[in-house]
């Protein structure tokens, strides 16, 4: 299962994208004025590729995620999957935004609940993930008896039982310590090459989106726009150490300067 | 303190309470239709007991108060789900609202027992209505307090309308929703006594009346006991709840 993501990186570019985004405009009212969250962003999206959106605060990141969630109208231009069905979203959010009543698996099983999956399969699965996501023995912990590394492994697992064509990542480490979210990095990284799944991601970190990303796309301040589009052609598995070459310091240059 | 020596402490204090009472009776030497002992209180108790006038008078007050709780709380926690739900409907019913609560709902006990007689119904129409606002209140305040990212959370994942409120909105404002009922289940026995010190045939409150009518002290202390018997009651009933269900907050 893992051999697929040491093919050349070709055979991926030969799969149909299975999201469009042409042109897409979010604009919110703000008082009186016109606050243009989002122009123009048009890009195509393929099965089991990995893009990070990198800019700063206010560069609309969140906005664009909320599209492709499907929470968010856009003003013009539209989000279109290439599904047979409804798209499935998984999405990790900034804080882990889970159920505080709730245990450690019986967040994990929330989705596989609203899909109508009986609850004896829906347990078997979420034990999986807690498997996976390296939380045996939390089963019937509570959010607030976890650490905040813990609990991000959970929302991970509850943005992945439900098998979702897409994943939708919020600067999901950016509430850790440095320390967690490099070891999260590590763990993600894993987890996306063994699950194969499409994702998109915003952070503001250089370092997060060029360890994690096929493709790293920078978006500028207010109004965002995509202003690069840069390919990430590193091997993969990615070892830690892979952010002290040459290349990855080359890609993280002009990513700066993209930035600024 | 541990709860094992803080428990004792406070079977302690009342323990040593009834003996004060007597001696205060003994001391002042008062009349017993103006101060009875704890004896003559609880002769009065076994004597009511035993020609079944308490449990008819208890079982009627305890009736209206369940049933004015009953749709009070109802009533209240649907209406603040929609006033929680809608900016529009609050601002049309706000001063309604507002306009209700300045009103004493004891200042129209006599009105409402003119309108619906000396039945049970008047009672419980004024115990519904002094149950209405808190619940109400924290209704809103709790759906409110829904967190906004746990709502994206089942958006994004296709969550029915029903689900929403189940999963979410419900378990979530629980804590808040409880704690109106709290407040509730203490102020409907207030509403239920009003309404039966104006008119009424049976009740606790008739009892009250009656006692006092016939210099019966004692039997106004087995009412008003019997009272508080019935709000702590119901307030461990709501505490009850809350263990069970809000285990989560420890």
């Amino acid at each position: 299962m893992i051999c697929a993501s040491f093919l050349p990186r070709s055979v991926n570019l030969m799969l149909p994208p299975i999201l469009t985004v042409q042109n897409l405009n979010v604009t919110f009212a703000a008082g009186a004025k016109q606050l243009c969250a989002l122009e123009n962003i048009s890009f195509a999206l393929r099965a089991r590729e990995f893009i990070c959106f990198l800019g700063p605060s206010g560069s609309g990141k969140t906005t664009l995620l909320r599209v492709l969630a499907g929470l968010q109208k856009p003003t013009a231009g539209a989000a279109q999957f290439q599904l047979a069905q409804t798209p499935k979203i998984g999405m990790v959010f900034q804080q882990a935004n889970l159920m505080p009543w709730r245990t450690v698996l019986e967040n994990i099983k929330l989705p596989l609940e609203l899909e109508g999956v009986s609850d004896a399969n829906a347990k078997l699965k979420a034990q999986e993930l807690i498997e996976l996501v390296g939380l045996r023995g939390f089963e019937n912990s509570l959010p607030r008896d976890l650490s905040g590394g813990m609990a991000q492994r959970v929302g991970l697992a509850r943005a992945l039982i439900h098998n979702p064509d897409l994943l939708l990542l919020d600067e999901p480490f950016a509430s850790l310590d440095a320390l967690t979210r490099e070891r999260m990095w590590g763990e993600l990284s894993m987890i996306w090459q063994a699950k194969q799944k499409t994702v998109v991601m915003v952070t503001h970190s250089i370092h997060e989106a060029l360890f994690l990303a096929d493709r790293v796309l920078v978006l500028t301040q207010r109004p965002g726009k995509i202003k690069l589009d840069l390919p990430v052609n590193l091997p993969r598995p990615r070892a830690d150490d892979v952010r002290y070459t040459h290349q990855f310091g080359e890609m993280a240059k002009k990513l700066r300067a993209a930035i600024e | 303190m541990k709860p094992f020596i803080s428990r004792l402490l406070g079977v302690g204090s009342i323990l040593l309470f009834i003996p004060l009472w007597e001696l205060i009776v003994r001391v002042s030497g008062l009349p017993k239709f103006i101060l009875p002992s704890p004896a003559d209180v609880a002769l009065r108790f076994v004597k009511a007991l035993a020609d079944g006038s308490l449990w008819i008078h208890t079982g009627q007050t305890l009736t209206e108060i369940l049933l004015g709780l009953f749709f009070g709380a109802s009533f209240a926690t649907i209406l603040g789900y929609f006033l929680a739900k809608s900016y529009l409907l609050e601002s049309i019913l706000a001063p309604y609202l507002v306009a209700s609560q300045a009103i004493p709902i004891v200042a129209v006990a006599p009105l409402l027992a003119l309108w619906l007689g000396p039945g049970s119904a008047s009672k419980v129409l004024i115990c519904s209505l002094i149950v209405f606002f808190p619940i109400l209140v924290n209704t809103i305040v709790g759906v409110r307090a829904v967190p906004a990212a746990l709502y994206d959370l089942l958006r994004a994942l296709h969550a029915t309308r029903w689900q929403i409120l189940f999963k979410l909105e419900i378990p979530a404002a629980l804590p808040v929703l409880l704690g109106g009922l709290r407040v509730g289940a203490t102020l409907s026995v207030i509403g239920a006594i009003v309404g039966e010190l104006v008119d009424a045939k049976q009740g606790l409150g008739f009892l009250l009346k009656l006692g006092d009518f016939q210099y019966d002290t004692s039997m106004v202390f087995v009412a008003v006991l019997m009272l508080a018997a019935l709000a702590l009651s119901l307030y461990g009933l709501v505490t009850l709840l809350e263990k069970k269900f809000l285990k989560w907050m420890k």
